[in-house]
């Protein structure tokens, strides 16, 4: 049976080996600093007791005042899924956070997708276009004020 | 001397007879030879995933039937358990084993499609494809006793399924459960010891089994890399925890094994049938307190079930309103394409069809 | 004139009865039609009778065999095929050449209009120029080239140039595709095609198809049962069709070399592509299966047409069954396969034609015998040679045993 880490638990894992890089923690998500973001995917994948070798579903959320990227993560050897979230663009600014490509070659068409329909640039992808829509579409229809 | 020469550079698709609906490959080759490849999709972009945003949690269902539409039952399988855990309904039996039964009928009926387009790759006149769509009708008749739909099926309910299954059904069940074994070996006797088949391919389309898990491959295509990964087993949802199946695994990793695991598969498919028909009980199969609009309380949820093609799931939000704040999808096929660029280069034009044809994906679900 | 044409049967019936002629070689006259002094008018209205009731008898059959094939393939693939227009579907194929005709006749602006136009009416020609040799039953025949084997091979080899002009002339890369794949497949069957009738020119001694006809007191398929696989497979591959429809493999390039084709030189050219399959059907049995000669209760002509439906349903049985090779496989087949067994065939022909020079229909039954072995022989050593899974010899590369899923049991730890 496959457990779902708790998000304390799973944030004192983190905290082992990235001191300061979460920043809370929900029922069953950690809330990850984007800035340390790629040092604790890195742990996260490469990590024994951790092992999350599959990136399952990489997700953002649009909720008004911020943008939430979702990561749900996969640990194959020890059947574990994990929920991360990153915050970003607070006050609906420049919405970025580091790609996670290096890491989960699984993010690629992920986050392209991501930043099609809803405008989460993901700094450090080598191919940051837009996925279903056209170039020179204008405005990503998955954010809540996007009009018709 | 050296012959110069330039790289040519063709559009495979939209409008190509083996790109399985409307994916398009910037493909440059070196005389037979792929040198580099560029997916290029979005030609059948509904924009699923925002339409959902404005319509109830039960009306959602008949858009997920539109994302995979080879395989509608385990998209509302996969959704309706979605809500089940944001809304914390629990189903009632009989409910989930007729969507056990259909989901896993679905399943067959998905393989069949894929098995049957990839000989078309192959070049085989349609044959093997009109012998698997002679046992999918079959299966797509039993759905249309479930509830009326025979592609779009809209059957599953949070809760259950919206309607008993009429008795005729279960003696065709019974009938199709009894036949559908020897056309599976008729299909093994036609293909799978066939001399042009193994060559064409064996060895072809190889991936490494850490780099599928490392870019979210999923279903059929991992466990055909040796990789025992079945969410059936691993994490079971509904009733897979009381029934008994084995997952095919294959190490070879090629385009053949891809093709075999789908075969085996099947059969094990239809053991899982078999036992939910020994299992299923008279009851109710839905829970008639569930209300038609349902409000979940503020949260999300992921289940991911395994589909046909691979890991499908659906993410949703709620904002306690009565349509989701936020949903999904976990598509398999689009994610099934990550590395189609790495698996196609070098590969010759009929083999890079061929391997593009055991991804087995499904356009409706990659561009949703 | 070396040959005497009144020989031919069939000629001699129409030429007699419109010349005044009383060289004494049309026999008793009843009437002519034409006063004495225009015999080479008279010469001249045959020839252009003759080769309009055989142009048209090939067309026709290609709409019967269109037909046909539609419908063997149905049943073939567990459904009724075409079944609405006439009886039992048989003006299906009248409705399609019909729509055919009337289509929109598309050239694309890139292509090279002079080329692209020919390439059609030059892949028609070599089709229609073979129907000329073939000995349709005894005395039917318009021509008894005594090069006949020889002008068909030399003759089918021009549709290689229709392929080209169709690939480059459209300017479109799956065109050209198809066509540099046609035409290295077309040339590479060319010569096990050519050598695999070697053995059967040995044994008959001479080029002339008529003459191998009467030559065969034992069908040469018995006689020479290596040359007819080779010449079989060869043929299949001559003439595009599956395993070997590399050059039109309609999942990976559309249609091949007549991707841009529409209209009726689209037609021309599904039209030739059928012609040949029948025409090669001719072939194989003129030289293999004894043309007309078979009992007597039936002329000969009616023989040869049943002999030729086993051989047609055969090709369409192959098409129904079988997947599509790759082209490199398809190309390793002729030159590390199909090659060496002619070669071996001819060795083994040119031994026995010289113990038995002018062989009786016992000695016919006697090579028989040794060739079978030595086919199933060579066979068996060629497959073993190309290794298993490298280019397939159906059925006979000695391979392992495919693999199988393993259970996975018990779970077992992921490779995560």
């Amino acid at each position: 049976m496959s457990v779902l880490y708790r998000g304390e638990e799973l944030q004192a894992e983190i905290e082992k080996f990235a001191p300061g890089a979460t920043t809370g923690h929900s029922e069953d998500a950690v809330h990850v600093d984007a800035g340390q973001w790629l040092d604790v995917a890195q742990g996260l994948k490469e990590r024994e007791e951790l092992g999350f070798a599959a990136l399952t579903l990489l997700t953002t959320v649009d909720y008004i005042d911020h943008f939430e990227v979702v990561y749900h993560l996969r640990s194959l050897s020890h059947n574990r899924t994990g929920v991360i979230k990153l915050r970003c663009g607070e006050g609906r600014g420049d919405a970025a956070v580091p790609s996670v490509i290096s890491v989960w070659r699984g993010a690629d068409l992920q986050e392209r997708e991501a930043y099609d329909l809803m405008g989460v640039r993901f700094e450090g992808h080598p191919n940051m276009k837009r996925l279903m829509l056209w170039e020179g579409f204008e405005g990503h229809p998955l954010r809540k004020d996007y009009l018709r | 001397m050296t012959l110069q020469s330039e790289p040519v550079i063709v559009n495979v698709g939209p409008q190509h007879p083996s790109t399985h609906g409307v994916l398009r490959m910037r493909v440059a080759f070196d005389g037979e030879t792929v040198t580099d490849a560029e997916m290029i999709i979005g030609y059948l972009h509904r924009g699923s995933e925002k339409l959902a945003e404005e319509r109830t949690f039960t009306q959602v269902i008949t858009l997920t039937d539109r994302m995979d539409y080879v395989a509608a039952m385990t998209n509302n399988q996969a959704y309706v358990l979605s809500v089940e855990k944001l809304a914390g309904i629990e189903p009632m039996p009989r409910g989930v084993y007729l969507r056990m039964i259909s989901a896993e009928l679905q399943r067959i009926a998905s393989h069949l499609m894929a098995v049957g387009f990839l000989l078309q790759d192959l070049g085989a006149l349609a044959t093997p494809l009109m012998y698997m769509f002679r046992e999918r009708e079959d299966i797509l008749d039993l759905f249309e006793l479930m509830c009326g739909a025979r592609i779009t099926v809209s059957y599953h309910r949070p809760s259950g399924v919206f309607q008993d299954v009429p008795d005729e059904f279960w003696g065709r069940l019974r009938q199709f459960l009894d036949g559908m074994p020897a056309h599976i070996d008729e299909y093994e006797r036609l293909i799978s010891g066939n001399e042009i088949v193994l060559s064409r391919m064996r060895g072809v389309g190889v991936l490494d089994p850490d780099v599928m898990v490392n870019a979210s491959i999923t279903g059929p295509m991992l466990r055909a890399g040796g990789v025992d990964w079945d969410l059936r087993h691993r994490a079971p949802y509904e009733f897979y925890d009381r029934v008994s199946f084995d997952r095919p695994i294959m190490d070879e990793s090629d385009n053949y094994a891809r093709y075999l695991v789908r075969v085996y598969e099947m059969r094990e498919a239809l053991k899982i049938v078999e036992q939910c028909v020994e299992q299923i009980e008279p009851g109710p199969v839905r829970d008639p307190d569930v209300p038609f609009v349902l409000r979940p309380p503020v949260g999300e949820s992921y289940v991911g079930i395994e589909g046909p093609k691979g890991e499908l799931g659906f993410y949703l939000v709620s904002d306690g309103g009565i349509s989701p704040y936020r949903c999904k999808v976990r598509p398999p096929s689009l994610l099934n394409l990550t590395l189609l660029r790495e698996m196609v280069i070098g590969l010759p034009m009929a083999d890079m069809i061929v391997t593009f044809g055991t991804v087995d994906v499904n356009m409706g679900e990659v561009d949703r | 004139m070396a040959l005497d044409f009144l020989d031919n049967a069939f000629f001699r019936n129409i030429y007699c009865n419109l010349s005044a002629s009383d060289d004494g070689r049309c026999g008793e006259r009843v009437f002519s039609v034409l006063p004495g002094g225009f015999e080479w008018l008279a010469f001249l209205i045959t020839g252009i009778v003759i080769a309009l009731i055989l142009v048209n008898g090939l067309l026709g059959s290609v709409i019967v065999f269109i037909w046909a094939e539609r419908r063997l393939l149905g049943r073939f693939q567990s459904r009724l095929g075409p079944n609405r227009w006439g009886p039992f579907g048989t003006l299906t194929p009248v409705a399609d050449a019909i729509k055919t005709m009337f289509k929109e006749d598309i050239v694309p602006d890139a292509a090279d209009r002079w080329v692209f136009n020919a390439a059609p009416v030059v892949m028609m020609v070599p089709s229609l120029m073979v129907l000329a040799v073939i000995p349709w039953g005894s005395g039917t025949f318009l021509a008894d080239l005594n090069i006949g084997v020889l002008f068909i091979i030399a003759i089918t080899s021009l549709s290689t140039f229709a392929i080209v002009m169709a690939g480059w002339g459209s300017q479109n890369r799956y065109a050209m595709f198809g066509a540099m794949r046609a035409v290295a497949l077309l040339i590479s069957y060319e010569i096990p095609m050519a050598l695999s009738l070697l053995g059967v020119l040995m044994i008959a001694g001479s080029l002339s198809l008529v003459s191998i006809v009467s030559a065969q007191d034992l069908p040469f398929i018995l006689v020479q049962p290596l040359g007819f696989l080779v010449f079989f497979i060869a043929t299949t591959a001559e003439i595009n069709r599956t395993p070997f429809d590399v050059a039109e493999a309609e999942s990976e390039l559309g249609a091949g070399y007549h991707t841009d084709y529409s209209g009726m030189k689209f037609g021309l050219f599904l039209n030739a592509e059928f012609a040949a399959t029948i025409l090669s059907a001719a072939v194989i049995v003129a030289v293999f299966l004894g043309g007309g000669r078979a009992w007597d209760f039936l002329p000969s002509q009616i023989w040869f047409l049943l002999k030729m439906l086993p051989v047609l349903i055969f090709m369409v049985w192959m098409r129904a069954s079988w997947p599509r090779l790759r082209i490199d496989q398809v190309l390793s087949l002729a030159w590390k396969g199909l090659i060496i067994l002619a070669f071996i065939n001819i060795v083994g022909s040119a031994i026995l034609t010289f113990i038995w020079p002018d062989p009786s229909t016992t000695e016919l039954w006697k090579m028989a015998g040794i060739n079978l072995i030595v086919m199933i022989a060579s066979v068996y050593a060629v497959g073993g040679l190309l290794g298993p899974g490298s280019a397939p010899v159906a059925g006979f590369a000695r391979g392992e045993a495919p693999p199988t899923p393993r259970p996975a049991g018990e779970p077992a730890g992921g490779s995560g």
